[in-house]
């Protein structure tokens, strides 16, 4: 048997064939679980889909790269925990399109900076970091505060979302544009809708402290402040 | 290419040809002209081989491994990630609990006197400190433009052990529900005040730290609409919030565009929340450090 392999070595199409079989072997192995994947998700509470807004600001972290530098996912370390929180569980990225758990640290894990920064703080430092953190080496992006946020299309980006499973509803999908703008409002016309929309926690207001514009800004400081914030964990802990 | 199927398919007929050389047969292989000997593997790189086969199916038993229609297999340890951390928490927990205990049973006030636990307490909220809080107030506490200093005895909203405690963990026009919370009515925006008002008045709120002369107009215009919660003598008031005009210190500046720009627009700093996102031994902890950094009354 263990000397056959010259045979296997002569013959092309037979070693195709069991080359084929053997990496399909581990392909399967990694592969079928993940059609079951309602056994690694674990059921919580508080997850929802990403408000319009949010999803606008995903949408910037994305196109500008700051996953090169940050991850999203705290690994359950002791060091880690004590520094980020709780760890990242994986209800938590279940809507994320892709997810942005990374594993490079040239920057802090951001999947709990929800809240632990102010807005005003994330203006400023969006838009110079050396500012507020004068050893930083992040780049600044100002420009950020000066351009429109795309929503002009974020409705299709929500269908398409829809289309591999994320619970957007018809409703939520038609009115994404004006979710998006009451969102960035300080004194929103339709923060009632918008709150049975995605619920009573949703953060409305003017986050880049300028009314007159709903900019990539804006987008961007909502998702941060969203992120690591959903989940109730005083709840998750004691399912555990 | 053909030529060297006829010669595989020869060598294969007439069996293994021996190297005249090394005396080593041949794979059978040539490529113009050079042949490969066919030496088995050296010993050592086989046994190795061998140990980590044997070693991945130890730990295929031990550890979680295989993937299953339901989950993973669990392995005879039982090990996860989780569980891991739990016994890390829980060692450390172990250790600091010589002080835990008489720490949490303490009022703050009262745990200066004690000289370890006041240092456990440091420890713990000097790194805290670190983590959470040097984005505003800066590495050393020292503040910057919109943050104030927290090393000096100038406070906004108080500087007892009580009031620091509240501080940080409810925030400063937080989110949370107990949050502090004032507001400045932005006089220019909201058009409260003109222009050449807003102009006295600044003058008048610099001459009370001798930045500007006296003007009558700013003085007058001061008594009516700002010492409600700045005081009559501009020293503030920390119930609201409102920080002293008459010193040195400034939290947005004191240059005169500065001043006319807070009076305008009106800034209302936020300081988030700390409840729920630190532990309370955390936030007590935190207290204590600010509380010792030199300002502390
Ligand atoms: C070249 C690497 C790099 C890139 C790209 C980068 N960052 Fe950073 N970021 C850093 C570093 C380093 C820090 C730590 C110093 C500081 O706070 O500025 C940081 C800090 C932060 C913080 C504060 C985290 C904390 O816990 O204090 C936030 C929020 C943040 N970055 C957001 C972003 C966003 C959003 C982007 C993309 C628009 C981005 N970063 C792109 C390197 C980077
Ligand atoms: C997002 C920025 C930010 C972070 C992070 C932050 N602070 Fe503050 N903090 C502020 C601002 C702004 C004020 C002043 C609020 C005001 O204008 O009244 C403040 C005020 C305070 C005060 C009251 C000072 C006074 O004069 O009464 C204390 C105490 C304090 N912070 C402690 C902390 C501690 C401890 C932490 C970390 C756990 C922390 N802060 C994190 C922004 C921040
Ligand atoms: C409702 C109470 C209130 C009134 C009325 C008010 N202020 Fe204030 N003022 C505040 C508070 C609170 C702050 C601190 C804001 C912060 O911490 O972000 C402040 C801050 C300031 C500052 C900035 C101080 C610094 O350290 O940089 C100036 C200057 C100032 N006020 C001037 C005025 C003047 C002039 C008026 C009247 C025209 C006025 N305020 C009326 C509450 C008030």
């Amino acid at each position: 048997m263990l000397d056959k392999h010259g045979k296997i070595e002569r013959n092309s199409f037979l070693l195709l064939f069991l080359t084929v079989i053997v990496v399909s072997i581990g392909g399967l192995v990694e592969i079928v679980p993940l059609f079951r994947v309602e056994t690694t998700i674990e059921k919580v509470e508080g997850m929802r889909p990403y408000t319009p807004l949010e999803l606008a600001g995903k949408s910037i972290y994305i196109r500008e790269g700051c996953y090169t530098c940050h991850s999203q996912q705290i690994r359950p370390l002791r060091d880690e925990v004590e520094r980020y929180g709780h760890y990242s569980i994986a209800a938590e990225s279940m809507y994320d399109h892709p997810f942005q758990w990374g594993s490079k640290r040239t920057g802090p894990d951001l999947a709990r900076i929800g809240g632990k920064y102010s807005d005003d703080w994330h203006v400023a430092h969006m838009i110079d970091p050396r500012s507020v953190v004068p050893e930083s080496i992040m780049p600044a992006y100002a420009f950020l505060a000066r351009r429109g946020a795309r929503l002009h299309d974020i409705d299709r980006h929500m269908r398409a979302l829809q289309r591999i499973g994320v619970p957007y509803t018809d409703e939520m999908i038609e009115n994404a544009y004006w979710d998006a703008m009451t969102q960035a409002s300080n004194d929103p016309y339709e923060a009632d809708a918008l709150r049975s929309r995605y619920g009573d926690n949703v953060n409305i207001r003017d986050f880049d402290g300028n009314p007159n514009k709903t900019t990539e800004l804006d987008a961007l400081i909502a998702y941060m402040q969203v992120l690591g914030t959903l989940v109730d964990f005083k709840t998750y802990q004691e399912a555990q | 290419m053909k030529k060297k199927t006829d010669k595989t398919e020869k060598a294969s007929r007439t069996g293994p040809e021996i190297d005249k050389h090394s005396g080593v047969e041949t794979t059978g292989h040539e490529w113009d002209g050079l042949k490969e000997l066919n030496n088995p593997a050296p010993r050592w790189w086989l046994w190795i081989f061998l140990l980590t086969v044997i070693w991945s199916i130890w730990y295929w038993v031990m550890y979680p491994s295989w993937p299953t229609l339901s989950g993973h297999t669990e392995g005879l340890y039982g090990w996860t990630q989780h569980k891991q951390l739990k016994e890390q928490q829980a060692e450390i927990l172990q250790r600091q609990q010589a002080y835990l205990e008489a720490f949490r049973a303490m009022p703050l006030d009262g745990i200066a006197e004690h000289e370890e636990l006041y240092r456990f307490a440091l420890a713990g909220g000097a790194s805290a400190f670190k983590d959470n809080c040097a984005a505003c107030h800066g590495i050393d506490a020292a503040g910057m433009s919109h943050y104030p200093n927290l090393n000096d005895d100038a406070w906004i909203w108080g500087g007892s052990l009580e009031d620091i405690y509240e501080s940080i963990k409810y925030g400063i026009r937080s989110e949370h529900n107990e949050t502090r919370y004032s507001e400045m009515p932005a006089f220019g925006a909201d058009g409260i005040l003109n222009r050449q008002e807003i102009l006295d008045v600044t003058d008048y709120v610099l001459s009370l730290s001798g930045l500007a002369a006296e003007n009558l107009r700013g003085a007058e215009i001061y008594r009516e609409q700002c010492a409600s919660c700045h005081g009559m003598d501009g020293r503030g008031d920390r119930s609201v919030g409102a920080p002293d005009l008459a010193d040195a210190i400034w939290l947005y500046g004191s240059s005169r565009d500065a001043v006319y720009s807070v009076i305008y627009h009106s800034r209302n700093g936020v300081m988030p929340h700390w409840d729920g996102i630190l532990s309370e031994d955390r936030i007590r902890q935190l207290t204590l450090y600010v509380h010792s950094l030199g300002g502390g009354e």
